[in-house]
């Protein structure tokens, strides 16, 4: 595969899920490049700095919302010419987000007062009053359909379900959770499954009209649950707590089927791990020519790397959280099922180095993957169960079952990446750094 | 000295009395101060022997003293000291013997007193040991109840320690509850809290809300050049009750089909399931045995209407699974069905299990230790068989080797000729065998042949006397043909060899019907020797010289024909 290399962008960008471009945005400008020429397609300019950008779900629109004004600004890409301003005022703007539909933009207003849905076909609005101020207060369902909506009055969680099509309140219930801290649908869309915030363990089940389904809780008074992940095809729900384990709850009894332990040390001989391993080019001084070129000169201090594949058993390198700091980084930190159902990728955050990739079907770990540096990101390839890594140095790295392989973006100075995000159809992907990014593609 | 035989000698006879009383239980003699007196006479006897012995016996009571003794002796059993015949005269013989036998009794006396003191001794030394003995093991016991004690102490240490530990461990339980405690209470008031400051916060919320919506400016609006279509391309509808009940449905109908798909999946694995239960229960009923008669396991006396039933169930289950039904009452005839195989098959091999353990007890209980020595002796035959094998193989090798390996060609050569050596003398051998059984056969041959030519002479020459002789036939019957009787007698004379008889015969039957010509009868006659020379041809031996002879000429006719 051939990475290629691009010039200065800002903040975010976004894949097209339908066709091959891409949106990344300068400050107050909008870049609409296609994927594969990098070439730009279109260009908009925004009242102010953007801060977030997302494409409707039918790839037309794009919303660029400006936080600091309050303003949400949506382009056309078929028409340059057209034009949509939302001002929500003094009422400030926190979070902007589509509605499945890609005809509804829906706002969250400064301290979480309401949310306010803007139609674009109709140009009417409604107000949601009282959402809850969590990370994953709104979820939309696989299909979307519907819409789940966290909120909180008079101390209570409730959730509410709308139909999106009409945005009608489908279903209002509450929900015996403490502190509610997200909701996820399941890709099936009928159960939602709630979990309460990380001071108690409480993971809730609920279908699509509102029944509670079932309730887990593994245990009491430690931290509970950090993040969870749905599998494909729904059959499993994979808790990842702050105790370093992942429990797996079955779709048709919702009870645990099994634990997965990320201990320091492995010692199981059928496990493969991988370590990343830095091989320094020797640098000849003699053989320098001053001032040396500028591709010489990255390329020289290159510092290769490859994976070895280390004898069992292998201690990992562990991090020590600070104990009396608030979230504190230890637990299970990421999740993710590869898009075939075989596989689940977990980071432990008290071992960030490395990457647990446990085998679905068999329920047994399958293979570690050891980095150098703290992973920052790591996100499946959409078709293929292809698991993309990168760790904050300008490499990216990828695993399959084949094996893994570690890649050098070739780029001038440093790049380091931070996040990457696949084409939606696996062929390529878009590496960020700070203030850069680049797209790699596969072959 | 003299005091003291005055004593004793009157006493004496009293002593003797009572003696002979003590002795022989006739005499009663009841002198109470003699026996006092027989008491301390015999001290003072012991205590100064050598005294007494000048002292006993002086010149004066000579006679008492030999009557004294003569009595202590007799009653003591020994012969009298006097002579048979004469009271007064001494027997000195008897008197030798009585001081033999006295001597002897002294020697005895003396043995005994020495090894009474042996054994004096030794019990004297047996009871020290035992004294010694006794000691040791009284400060044994003291030790060990010493010992006793010191345990006794430890464990009651031990006992306290795991007494402290224990309340130790109960004292951290009791910790840790109450930190569990104070965590919980804590929570509950940071909850608390919690809830107070978003109450204040929702107050404020709502406050700014308010705030925010009345101000109403315009900044609030949405500036749109122009509407755009939705995407599905219909126009919005109303919200309308239709439309909430319509939105209703479509979320039931979405929920119903996950259920659905849920069911359906469950459905074939439930099915796939219950094969493979059915298999399984199938291989479990062909592994055990189908027909059993041990009295003695009840349990498989009880499987065969068990496994009737099993079978009839078998069939029910086969039939309503073609149907696919999962009530529940299948399920549960499946689940007991295969419950009751898995522990009839189970128990079918702890039987076997049992059984095999038996079997191996009771051959090592019945001779164990005899089977072990069978053991080693066997493994000892074995081992030498296979010693004796092994050199056998060796040797075999080597001998192998020595043949293969053809070392120099001269030897090779010599042994070649060795073989061929051997080889010609067996031939030799056996050529000369038949040389032998050649020349043997020639013999016979030769005997054979003589014994034909000899039979081929004797034949001439029985011809010719033949012919001779029924030419004399012939020529008298032609002469004298009324005399029959002749010829009969002469045939009489010469009827020992066959063909004459046949010829006789012949012309007996042929005489009378053909009497008048004499040339058929000639004819007839020749014709007869024709059948006489053939029936004598064929009686003869078959390997005929031909060594024809003269006298045969008349014959040619015959000849020809009968050869």
């Amino acid at each position: 595969f051939s990475p290629s290399f691009s010039i200065d962008h800002m903040a975010c960008k976004r894949t097209n899920p339908k066709v091959y471009i891409i949106a990344s945005c300068v400050q107050y400008r909008l870049i609409v490049r296609d994927v594969n020429s990098l070439q730009i397609l279109q260009l908009y300019t925004c009242l102010d700095q953007i801060q977030y950008i997302e494409w409707s779900s039918d790839s037309l629109f794009i919303l660029c919302a400006m936080y600091k004004r309050g303003i949400v600004q949506v382009w056309s890409l078929e028409q340059p010419d057209w034009h949509c301003k939302i001002d929500e005022g003094s009422a400030g703007l926190v979070a902007s987000c589509w509605s499945p539909d890609g005809r509804h933009i829906l706002n969250t207003t400064e301290f979480h007062l309401r949310i306010t849905v803007w139609s674009l076909c109709t140009k009417s609005v409604s107000y949601i009053k009282y959402p809850k101020a969590c990370q994953h207060g709104i979820a939309f369902t696989k299909d979307g359909r519907y819409m789940a909506l966290a909120e909180r009055r008079d101390c209570k969680d409730f959730i509410s379900l709308f139909v999106c099509s009409d945005w009608q309140l489908l279903r209002h219930f509450d929900t015996e959770t403490q502190d509610l801290a997200g909701i996820e649908w399941a890709p099936n869309g009928c159960v939602l499954a709630v979990w309460d915030t990380c001071l108690e363990y409480k993971i809730l089940l609920y279908s699509l009209d509102g029944r509670l389904l079932s309730t887990y809780s593994a245990y009491e008074w430690s931290l509970g649950i950090k993040s969870i992940a749905w599998s494909p095809s729904s059959q499993f729900l994979a808790i990842g707590s702050y105790d370093e384990k992942v429990r797996i709850l079955n779709h048709v009894t919702w009870k645990k089927i099994t634990e997965f332990e990320h201990p320091v040390t492995i010692a199981n001989p059928k496990i493969i791990v991988y370590k990343e391993v830095e091989k320094c080019p020797r640098v000849e001084t003699e053989s320098l020519a001053l001032p040396p070129a500028k591709a010489q000169a990255s390329s020289l201090f290159r510092i290769q790397s490859k994976y070895d594949i280390s004898q069992v058993p292998v201690s990992l390198q562990c991090v020590k959280p600070v104990a009396d700091r608030a979230n504190p980084r230890i637990g299970i930190g990421m999740l993710a099922f590869s898009p075939d159902n075989c596989f689940l990728a977990t980071k432990n955050d008290n071992i960030p180095n490395a990457i647990w990739i446990w085998d679905v079907q068999k329920l047994k770990l399958f293979v570690v993957l050891e980095q150098l540096y703290a992973v920052q990101f790591f996100q499946w390839d959409p078709c293929q169960p292809r698991l993309a890594i990168c760790t904050g140095n300008s490499k990216v790295y990828l695993w399959s079952p084949a094996g893994c392989v570690s890649v050098q973006v070739p780029m001038e100075g440093d790049f380091q990446v931070l996040s990457l995000c696949w084409h939606s159809n696996g062929d390529s992907m878009a590496l960020l750094s700070k203030d850069h990014f680049c797209m790699c593609y596969l072959e | 000295m003299g005091d003291w035989t005055t004593v004793t000698v009157p006493a004496l006879p009293s002593a003797s009395k009572n003696t002979l009383l003590n002795t022989s239980e006739k005499k009663m003699c009841p002198s109470s101060l003699n026996m006092q007196q027989v008491q301390h006479s015999p001290l003072p006897l012991s205590k100064s022997p050598h005294s007494s012995f000048s002292a006993f016996c002086t010149d004066e009571n000579v006679e008492q003293c030999v009557s004294y003794l003569n009595r202590e002796l007799t009653t003591l059993g020994f012969p009298s000291l006097y002579s048979e015949c004469n009271d007064r005269e001494l027997n000195v013989v008897s008197i030798i013997n009585c001081m033999n036998e006295l001597l002897i009794l002294q020697r005895k006396n003396l043995r005994t007193q020495e090894e009474v003191e042996i054994q004096h001794l030794k019990l004297g030394s047996d009871m020290d040991h035992l004294q010694n003995c006794y000691a040791k093991v009284k400060e044994q016991l003291e030790a060990s109840r010493r010992e006793i004690v010191g345990l006794q102490e430890r464990d009651r240490q031990q006992q306290c320690k795991n007494r402290n530990l224990h309340q130790l461990l109960k004292n951290e339980k009791d910790e840790v509850q109450k930190l569990q405690n104070i965590i919980a209470s804590r929570a509950t008031q940071y909850n608390h809290d919690m809830k107070r400051k978003e109450r204040e916060y929702n107050k404020l919320k709502e406050r700014l809300h308010q705030l925010v919506m009345n101000k109403k400016d315009k900044k609030i609006a949405m500036d749109v050049l122009n509407y755009i279509g939705r995407v599905d391309g219909k126009r919005g509808a109303w919200r309308t009750g239709k439309t909430e009940a319509r939105n209703e449905e479509d979320m039931y109908k979405v929920l119903l089909g996950g259920y659905e798909h849920c069911q359906k999946q469950l459905l074939m694995e439930n099915a796939e399931l219950k094969k493979v239960l059915q298999q399984m229960k199938k291989e479990m009923i062909s592994l055990l045995p189908p027909k059993k008669q041990k009295p003695k396991e009840r349990a498989e006396d009880g499987t065969e209407p068990v496994l009737s039933d099993m079978e009839e169930d078998a069939v029910e289950l086969n039939k309503e699974n073609m149907w696919e039904l999962s009530c529940e009452t299948v399920r549960e005839q499946l689940t007991n069905s295969i419950r009751k195989q898995w522990r009839m098959l189970k128990n079918h091999v702890e039987k076997l299990d049992n059984q095999v353990s038996r079997a191996h007890s009771e051959a090592l209980n019945d001779n164990d230790v005899i089977s072990r020595e069978d053991h080693e002796l066997e493994t000892e035959k074995l081992e030498l068989e296979i010693q004796q094998c092994r050199e056998m193989i060796k040797t075999q090798q080597q001998l192998l080797q020595q043949l293969m390996s053809p070392c120099d060609d001269d030897t090779s050569v010599l042994l070649q000729d060795c073989y061929l050596l051997e080889e010609r003398e067996r031939l030799q051998e056996e050529w000369k065998l038949f040389r032998e059984q050649k020349k043997n056969f020639e013999r016979e041959r030769r005997s054979f042949t003589e014994a034909a030519i000899r039979l081929g002479l004797e034949r001439k020459a029985f011809e010719e006397d033949r012919g001779a002789w029924l030419k004399q036939q012939f020529l008298s019957i032609t002469y004298d043909h009324k005399n029959s009787e002749h010829v009969k007698s002469q045939s009489a004379f010469s009827g020992s060899s066959e063909p004459d008889n046949q010829l006789i015969n012949f012309r007996s039957r042929h005489k009378k019907p053909h009497f008048l010509s004499s040339v058929p009868m000639a004819e007839e006659l020749c014709q007869t020797v024709q059948h006489i020379a053939h029936n004598s041809n064929s009686s003869t031996v078959l390997n005929k010289t031909t060594e024809d002879s003269k006298p045969k000429q008349w014959k040619g006719i015959n000849k020809p024909e009968a050869e």
